[in-house]
């Protein structure tokens, strides 16, 4: 886990001795005398096998996707053909032009958009500041407000989206964004939980001292708290944009008219308008787009998500 | 609560006066913190009281009412719940719920299994963790397309799968029978990647000592398993198993967009999307109402019940 390098050095050496971290350094880092014995000692034989095992797997998981992909660039009468190409014949590249032109894709991209970005930075902040209040600040009767607020997570979204909505259309906010991001912005419970579990490994000390140097509570946590926080943050930040990227319950309620959908609906309701005309190659094409901005995050960002996700079964 | 006196001089000879100033000094820097607190944990705090507690608590009322979202609420007392329990929409949609719920050990059992072969050091193991994790990442909307397309009998990619070693597989999400267990077979293929990670991390941190302790012992691989690797892992699993159900309850978008009308016999309906067509399609605000609490109420018993489990079999090694 790298740490800003302004840190102080006390807290960086805290945050790297937390549990998760000792845990995963430990199997690489025991050189010990008996590793090469019995049980450390893998057969090469088992190994070649599982490597067939996994293999197979992975084709399996992956056709699905490659499928899509492959169907985007047929042709209407070529996603019939039995047996099933694998490889286009011809290859359609024009059913790409054909999403952005004659169906609601770009603005359903917009969308989504506007409605993941503004609530996944705005809310990251909530979220931090609280978490830091939570970990660092004194309040009477915190710990119960953090219950509190953890509480929510008990609470399915099916439960509250009837209320919620009859909330939202009285003041006229249906088929806007607005019911997809006000909700949200305010803060994540589960953000703030694992943020605030994070500042548990932080010496409250370094915050006193601050206070004591007279730093405002904003400058402790924007110069201080924040940098110290940004591999928690910054894993976290994506599994939200994700999250709210791929969300498709609560854009259904709230989205009426074509041009103000988000994507996942926009694609939805083609996979309903298209499957009349048997347009095939256009839905996956549409599909296809949707997850491709969500697969280069990730491919950017493996490691840090990865490691976040691991970070989340240990913390529990 | 701990006061944070100025570190007095040893010379210095605190009078009566001075610790009042110094406790006032304190109170209004105590004054302050709390301000500052409070300041930066409102906007979650706001968040939980007008989108949290304020709908539950309307929905409690609403449950008690005849109410088609606009015009007025009539109060009917328990009718709804009463109506609830003779309505055998609902309790299809809930037993198709907790039938979808047969995934969830299907799942975990194979991403242990991947997440213990991958822990070995198999070539191209990054590869494969990319490879399974990516259906994790995909949007569900996208994927439930592609699998509705996937299992059509004809020309679907799974029956054609299933052509290549002779089986003649059903026209799947049309038919009452296997409905149900295609939604399950995708739920297990989106959701593998997830659970295997975490299993793969909880793996790779159990102590290589006790590995070897128990081979010197003379511990067969099986018994390694069950009793270091399975009791090691037991938290993952617990927080798979709690994470699996909340998110199972809530079903939802596989089903409306794979089978829009609740599929062939009302065989894949699930209860959030019986709520949400009573809400949204037929206006039936006050009864869905009723079901989504049902629906909360619910899930919170069985989470509440799991906890108490966990910690009978709480485990800890020092």
């Amino acid at each position: 886990m790298s740490l800003n390098q302004n840190t102080a050095r006390s807290a960086s050496s805290a945050i790297a001795d937390t549990a998760a971290d000792a845990g995963r350094r430990l199997p690489q880092q025991r050189p010990g005398m008996f590793q090469r014995k019995a049980a450390t000692q893998e057969s090469p034989a088992v190994n070649a096998v599982l490597t067939l095992i996994l293999s197979f797997g992975a084709i399996v998981m992956a056709a699905p996707l490659v499928w899509m992909v492959s169907t985007s660039l047929k042709t209407k009468e070529g996603v019939y053909s039995l047996p099933p190409e694998w490889i286009p014949d011809p290859f359609v590249w024009d059913t790409y032009a054909r999403v952005f032109d004659d169906t609601y894709v770009l603005s359903g991209i917009k969308n989504s958009l506007i409605v993941a970005v503004s609530v996944t930075v705005v809310g990251t902040l909530f979220s931090s500041l609280a978490a830091f209040a939570l970990a660092k600040l004194r309040l009477p009767g915190k710990n119960a407000i953090f219950l509190m607020l953890l509480s929510g997570m008990m609470v399915p979204f099916p439960t509250l989206m009837i209320p919620q909505f009859v909330m939202f259309s009285k003041i006229g906010w249906v088929d806007t964004l607005l019911p997809l991001i006000v909700p949200v912005i305010l803060g994540n419970v589960i953000m703030i939980f694992f943020l605030r579990q994070y500042l548990h490994n932080v010496p409250d000390s370094l915050v006193e001292a601050a206070k004591i140097d007279g730093a405002s509570y904003l400058k402790i946590f924007w110069t201080m708290m924040f940098p110290l926080m940004r591999p928690a943050i910054a894993a976290q930040f994506i599994l939200w944009f994700m999250a709210v990227w791929n969300d498709y319950l609560a854009p259904i309620i709230y989205l009426n008219t074509p041009e103000k959908q988000t994507l996942q609906v926009v694609i939805a309701n083609m996979n309903v308008q298209y499957a009349t005309q048997r347009d095939y190659p256009l839905i996956m094409a549409a599909s296809v787009i949707s997850v491709i901005p969500i697969l280069v995050v990730f491919l950017i960002f493996q490691r840090q998500i990865i490691e976040s996700i691991a970070l989340t079964g240990s913390k529990t | 609560m701990a006061t944070t006196a100025p570190p007095a001089e040893p010379t210095t000879v605190w009078t009566k006066e001075d610790a009042k100033a110094s406790r006032k000094a304190n109170n209004k820097l105590h004054r302050r913190e709390h301000a500052w607190a409070a300041a930066f944990m409102a906007p979650p705090v706001i968040g939980w009281i007008a989108f949290l507690l304020f709908p539950l608590g309307f929905s409690v009322y609403a449950s008690l009412t005849n109410w088609n979202g606009i015009g007025n609420m009539t109060f009917i007392g328990l009718d709804n719940y009463t109506r609830l329990l003779q309505d055998p929409y609902f309790w299809k949609a809930l037993w198709n719920t907790v039938f979808y719920m047969i995934g969830i050990p299907i799942g975990l059992a194979l991403s242990l299994a991947l997440a213990l072969a991958l822990s070995r050091k198999i070539r191209g193991r990054t590869f494969f963790r990319t490879v399974y994790y990516i259906p994790v990442i995909s949007s569900l909307a996208a994927v439930a397309i592609l699998w509705q397309w996937a299992y059509n009998g004809d020309f679907g990619l799974v029956n054609q799968a299933l052509g290549l070693v002779g089986i003649d597989g059903p026209n799947w999400l049309m038919d009452p029978t296997w409905a149900k267990p295609a939604l399950i077979i995708m739920a297990v293929w989106k959701g593998l990647g997830y659970s295997t990670l975490l299993y793969l991390a909880a793996v790779q941190a159990v102590p290589r000592s006790l590995y070897e302790a128990a081979a010197l012992d003379g511990a067969t691989s099986w018994k390694r398993f069950t009793k270091i690797t399975w009791p090691m892992v037991q938290p993952v699993t617990f927080f798979l198993v709690v994470t699996n159900i909340i998110g199972g309850s809530m079903i939802f978008t596989e089903i409306n967009i794979m089978t829009p009308t609740g599929g062939p016999s009302w065989s894949t309906a699930s209860l959030v999307w019986y709520v949400w067509n009573q809400a949204f399609r037929n206006l039936q605000m006050g009864y869905a109402t009723a079901m989504a609490l049902v629906l909360g109420i619910l899930v919170l018993i069985v989470t509440v019940i799991q906890f108490r489990i966990n910690r009978a079999n709480d485990f800890s090694i020092d």
